[in-house]
């Protein structure tokens, strides 16, 4: 087949003015999107943007509250997944849902297999099915083998093939490349274009420009919830894109005070784990700012969790102020000074069903502790101070820590590990899923804990983010640092650079 | 932060303690159910069954039910990190056995005992082993040394029972503190059941605890040492275990293999009755004690008025399953008050602090 | 190089587990071959275990009951529950067989078997209903079951008592009744076996009970009726226990309230040991039939190999556990491999 021309005709799918709030947490104001048959459409915004809002309103996981919805011209309203899923739109996520116990054959035709006389399935039909199926989309996968193991690539090929196999119309990637290897997503692009030119429409969700630029024909920017711009890609350029996508002058909007660098609070030397991250070697002294920057599968929350102790790591060594700390022993980096708000704030970050104030307190315990009794008398007493320091918004303190918004909870995983007056403060994402105003007093409270003498190790993967709160940027790629750069040299370009291809890292 | 300090401390003076009165926070929730229900058995049996009002039947039950009473203490812990211990009666053999064989032999019985122990708390560090650090669930590996730690104690005395101990020590086991109808082993469950209290609800290893149950991640992210407190607990929940099978052994004067077959059952109805959470991070001492207390007091109320064991069953049965599926449809309405796919409205944390 | 979206280590190695699944071919031929280890061994110390009348025909004919509980058990399993209740299932089977034949004198034998697999599909569905509509763990309803069920029995029983002079001859022969040498007991419970094998390996029904088992959240997505699935898979369990009381009554004669206590950890014990993974999605009835035979083999052989038979639940007990953890070193093995090889 050609490839048909772009954007004419009645769009296979069509948002407009779509709105969705959650309690008080506006998730989108104005979101719109028109997917035509035979291209592939960028969807590209900041974290908290309403990107996953849309995709889950396609998939049918969640109804708008207003606007239109429509497929090929037809007004829907899924009430479920399945119902998307018979009208033709397949959804492949970043962690694809399938069937470990079973086969790559039976995983796609589960529910439907071909079957012969009395019901019987027909194994042979459907082994022939499933490898038409992957010659169809060029790739090799064993058609017998149970899907437990298969490399996240591999899962998101088989959902691909479910996809096509139930004749799917639309076909939404939700950030695939992130923990694809270079091969792999060369792969996956090729299979997205054969989808492409069979007339399919593909929806692309990825922070990655240059895989946008590379794959995608148009590109459809949001932020804060709403509906920006959508233009042809070649009428467009990263740079203005970036503008959109953040709606600001980038530069004044993270100011970082100057702070006295001291000496090297945490020196992590030699870390390697086959397989995640290898020799990896850095410091971070106090009153510095050291970003961690990369693409997302780097490895950057995985040798945060390695130094703190979550994980193991097999060789290297991991010291504050001089004093070794204990691998695989998060109690024992605690004392020594070491705090980590994770990447994860809901899972990892807090205990959902419990309390404010048994959150905040949580690191602390000990030191509340007379004799070994702990009284929520104390509990409360600390929560109180912590809380409001980080001007938590909550009217009591035994509210349920999963109902309040994004930002405040991300207040109240920093008050918990600011509460253990920490030496070296490593935080992942800070802001990720923040709405504006939280973001700016996140990073004010950083800066000024800087000030005070802190040493901060801060992951990110919003470039703005970045180059505006670090005193030097390391770059990880596919688990080593492949740079070191200072304030001063550190652009989007050369962190970028670095982050994407490791032998031209500038420093 | 930078803003400026009265408006820190307005804010710090507007965070009430508590979302809700006090009065509902202990009537409203599930411990107070079953104290309620537990109040409403006593007295409706004081008035209509014969005899239930007098001392001698509180004598008997409460000697009946101090197994149940001494092991529902660490299984609530148990439970609530999200696991469960189906080999509790078959360590209380366990221990019964070894009391009674090792006596037999000639060891004097203080001695025995202590050995029994012992071997409950190595039993108990077994299943705490596999499951911390081979990584196998709990309820297939405790379906596993139920039937090994039963076997064992049949093996070891067949058919047989040893029938003969120190005098002391048995009258010491049915005996009663002063001239109340109170059995003395009341002392020895108090003592132990403010020990598990304040362990579970007023120190650090009992935050971890809820902690574990809810968010075994979040815990593990927070310094909490998640393997090491499993471990601790199932070692606890064999000692225990192993002290429940030694009273059952003194009060009857009989240790055999088959002793209290069946007693894990009552042990975990009375745990959920009393208001824990199979899916753990959920539960207090107070609402267990309250639910072995409901179980015991109908069991011996409906004897009292010849009802047969088996509608005991019955009713202990339709009371466990009404309890949690009853818990099930609450949590049921209160998500289809939110909107669908959205946020709950802002409620006070269930975790007990 | 892939980077592996894991949260931490330990939830890895949970899922992980699943991949014992993927041994189960070598599973069952394993157990068998231990099976009949077992045979041999008891056979050479003492020929009349196997090679007597009544050795051999006590050999297949005993466990058969047992094997119908593990079947039904096993079915449970897989689809990630468990069902605690079918001892007390199978007795009130057998007391209501014994009752039919004394107060409906002449009624038909297949009235019987029928009326007792649809009353064990009957308290199957209650359990079912329970687990699939109010989303409580089955490990809690079916303990509660447990209980009423049992309760119902003894005091349906009073302080009677079945015995074998109450039941039709004709009935009491298919007890011992042989078919080509072949105990007609065991017959009955092959036929079930082979119809519930042929079912969860060849029809989409029993397909989606692993994948329900595998990943329940995904079966969800996927839309598979799991609701009614799990509904199906409790009533079938519960059937099978029906029909295990019926052949109860028939091999034993004297049934008394507490008939069938403690089958329902037996059948577990059976299905861990035969491959069917606790964690559900994986595992099939042969294995669960064969752990069955393997277990009630072992009780018997004990004795002969000068074990004295007060043992054997502690041999249960070490089996058990060394089936898991058997499973557990597998699986971490093999995903190392896998991760090793999608490294290279």
């Amino acid at each position: 087949m050609t490839i048909s021309p772009p954007a004419t005709g009645t769009p296979a799918l069509e948002l407009r003015s779509i709105a969705k709030s959650f309690g008080s947490v506006v998730a989108l104001s104005s979101g719109s999107l028109a997917l035509h048959s035979g291209s592939i459409h960028a969807l590209i915004g900041e974290n908290g943007a309403g990107k996953s809002t849309i995709v889950k309103i396609i998939a049918g996981l969640y109804q708008r509250d207003t606007g239109d919805f429509e497929l090929e011209g037809e007004s829907v309203d899924f009430k479920s997944t399945a119902e998307s899923k018979a009208a033709g739109i397949a959804v492949i996520y970043q962690e694809p849902t399938l069937f470990p116990d079973l086969s790559v054959t039976e995983n796609i035709f589960m529910g439907r297999q071909p079957t012969l006389s009395l019901g019987r399935i027909d194994r042979k039909l459907m082994r022939e099915q499933a490898v038409g199926l992957f010659s169809r989309l060029g790739v090799r996968i064993d058609p017998d083998r149970p899907t437990l193991g298969l490399s996240i690539a591999d899962q998101q090929i088989i959902e691909i093939a479910k996809a096509i196999s139930l004749e799917a119309k639309v076909l939404v990637m939700d950030e695939p490349t992130a923990a694809l290897s270079g091969v792999e997503v060369e792969r996956l692009f090729a299979v997205a274009r054969s989808l492409r030119d069979e007339g399919r429409a593909l929806l692309f969700i990825s922070h990655r420009f240059d895989e946008v630029f590379d794959l995608c024909d148009t590109v459809t920017v949001m932020r804060d919830g709403e509906y920006i711009s959508t233009d042809p890609i070649g009428d467009t350029s990263v740079d203005q894109l970036v503008r959109r996508m953040v709606g600001r002058d980038v530069t004044t909007l993270f100011p970082k005070e100057e702070a006295t660098i001291g000496d090297p609070v945490l020196v992590v030397e030699g870390l390697n784990q086959p397989g995640i991250f290898h020799d990896v070697n850095f410091e971070v002294r106090s009153g510095e700012i050291v970003a961690l920057a990369g693409l997302v599968g780097a490895g950057r929350s995985e040798i945060a969790r390695a130094v703190f102790g979550v994980d193991s790591y097999a060789a290297g060594r991991v010291s504050i102020n001089g004093r070794n700390v204990p691998r695989h022993n998060p109690a024992a980096a605690m004392t020594l000074g070491l705090a980590l708000v994770p990447e994860d704030r809901r899972k990892q970050g807090l205990v959902l069903e419990s309390s404010v104030a048994q959150n905040t307190t949580m690191a602390i315990r000990r030191s509340l502790s007379k004799v070994g009794l702990l009284f929520s008398n104390a509990e409360n007493s600390a929560a109180r101070i912590w809380a409001s320091r980080l001007e938590v918004k909550t009217s009591a303190l035994d509210t349920e820590v999963g109902t309040l918004s994004g930002g405040n909870q991300q207040k109240v995983v920093l008050a918990k590990w600011l509460a253990t007056k920490p030496s070296v403060l490593i935080v992942d994402e800070p802001t990720r899923g923040i709405d504006v105003g939280t973001k700016a007093e996140v990073h004010r409270l950083l800066s000024q804990l800087a000030g005070e003498g802190l040493a901060i190790l801060m992951i990110s993967s919003e470039l703005p983010e970045v180059l505006g709160m670090a005193d030097r940027v390391l770059v990880v790629r596919e688990g080593r640092i492949t740079a070191d750069i200072p304030r001063a040299d550190a652009t989007a370009e050369s962190v970028m650079l670095a982050a994407t291809h490791s032998q031209e890292a500038t420093a | 932060m930078t803003s400026s300090n009265t408006a820190t401390m307005a804010v710090a003076r507007n965070y009430k303690d508590y979302g809700s009165a006090l009065w509902k926070r202990i009537i409203l929730t599930r411990e107070g159910a079953v104290f309620a229900a537990l109040i409403l058995v006593i007295i409706i049996a004081s008035v209509t069954v014969k005899h239930f009002a007098a001392p001698i039947t509180a004598t008997y039950l409460l000697l009946d039910i101090a197994p149940i009473l001494l092991i529902a203490l660490p299984m609530t812990l148990v439970i609530i990190t999200g696991e469960i211990d189906l080999s509790v009666a078959s360590t209380a053999a366990l221990a019964s056995v070894t009391l009674g064989t090792l006596h037999q032999a000639g060891m004097p019985l203080e001695l025995a005992a202590l050995v029994a122990i012992i071997v409950g708390a190595l039993a108990g560090a077994l299943n705490g082993f596999l499951i911390t650090v081979v990584g196998l669930p709990s309820l297939a590996v405790t379906i596993g040394t139920l039937a090994l730690y039963r076997g064992l104690a049949v093996g070891l005395l067949g058919t047989t029972a040893v029938t003969d101990f120190t005098e002391f020590w048995k009258d010491l086991a049915k005996s009663k503190i002063g001239g109340s109808a109170i059995p003395s082993v009341v002392i020895l469950i108090a003592v132990l059941a403010v020990a598990f209290a304040i362990l579970l609800h007023f120190t650090q290893f009992g935050r971890g605890i809820y902690a574990i149950g809810l968010s075994p991640e979040a815990a593990r992210f927070s310094g909490v040492r998640v393997e090491r407190t499993k471990f601790i607990l199932f070692v606890m929940s064999g000692s225990v275990s192993a002290l429940a099978g030694i009273f059952y052994t003194l009060r009857f004067s009989s240790a055999r293999g088959d002793n209290q077959t069946g007693l894990e059952l009552s042990v975990i109805a009375a745990v959920l009755l009393g208001g824990v959470s199979i899916f753990g991070g959920r539960g207090a001492l107070h609402g267990v004690l309250a639910g072995v207390l409901l179980i015991g007091t109908l069991g011996s109320a409906l004897r009292l008025a010849s009802v047969t064991s088996d509608v005991i069953n019955i009713i202990t049965g339709t009371l466990l399953v009404a309890s949690v599926v009853s818990t099930s449809v609450l949590a049921w309405i209160r998500s289809k008050r939110s909107r669908p796919g959205g946020k709950k409205p802002e409620t006070a944390a269930a975790t007990k602090s | 190089m892939t980077t592996q979206t894991t949260t931490t280590q330990s939830s890895f190695g949970t899922r992980v587990l699943h991949g014992a699944g993927n041994f189960a071919k070598a599973r069952e031929t394993g157990i068998l071959i231990a099976f009949v280890l077992v045979v041999v061994a008891a056979t050479v110390k003492n020929p009349n275990f196997l090679f007597s009348n009544d050795g051999f025909r006590d050999l297949l004919l005993t466990p058969s009951i047992l094997l119908l509980v593990a079947v039904g058990q096993a079915v449970v399993i897989i689809t990630r529950n468990v069902d605690l209740s079918v001892g007390s299932t199978l007795g009130l089977s057998a007391y209501l067989t014994g009752r039919l034949f004394i107060d409906f004198p002449g009624i038909p034998i297949l009235a019987v078997f029928l009326i007792g697999i649809l009353f064990g599909g009957l308290l199957g569905l209650v359990n079912g209903a329970l687990v699939a509509f109010a989303r409580v763990p089955a490990l809690v309803i079916t303990l509660g079951t447990l209980y009423i069920y049992r309760g119902i029995n003894v005091w349906w029983t009073g302080s009677d008592r079945i015995n074998a002079s109450d039941m039709p001859k004709d009935f009491l022969a298919l007890g011992t009744q042989q078919f080509f040498s072949i105990p007609v007991l065991t017959i009955i419970a092959l036929v079930v076996l082979i119809a519930a094998g042929w079912y969860l390996r060849n029809q989409r029904g029993g397909r989606e009970l692993y994948a329900i088992g595998s990943d329940p959240g995904a079966a969800n997505l996927y839309g598979l009726k799991v609701t009614q699935r799990v509904l199906v898979a409790f009533v079938v369990c519960g059937a099978l226990a029906g029909l295990a009381g019926v052949l109860y009554a028939a091999r034993y004669g004297t049934i008394n309230s507490q008939a069938g206590s403690g089958f329902e950890l037996e059948a577990v014990g059976a299905a861990v040991i035969g491959g069917v993974a606790i964690f559900g999605g994986s595992g099939t009835v042969w294995g669960a039939a064969i752990g069955a035979f393997l277990l009630f083999t072992i009780n018997r052989a004990l004795p002969i190999l000068g074990v004295q038979d007060f043992w054997q639940r502690a041999v249960v007990g070490v089996l058990i556990i060394g089936a898991i953890v058997l499973d557990r070193v597998l699986s971490l093995r093999q995903s190392r491999k896998l991760v090793e090889a999608r490294d290279n």
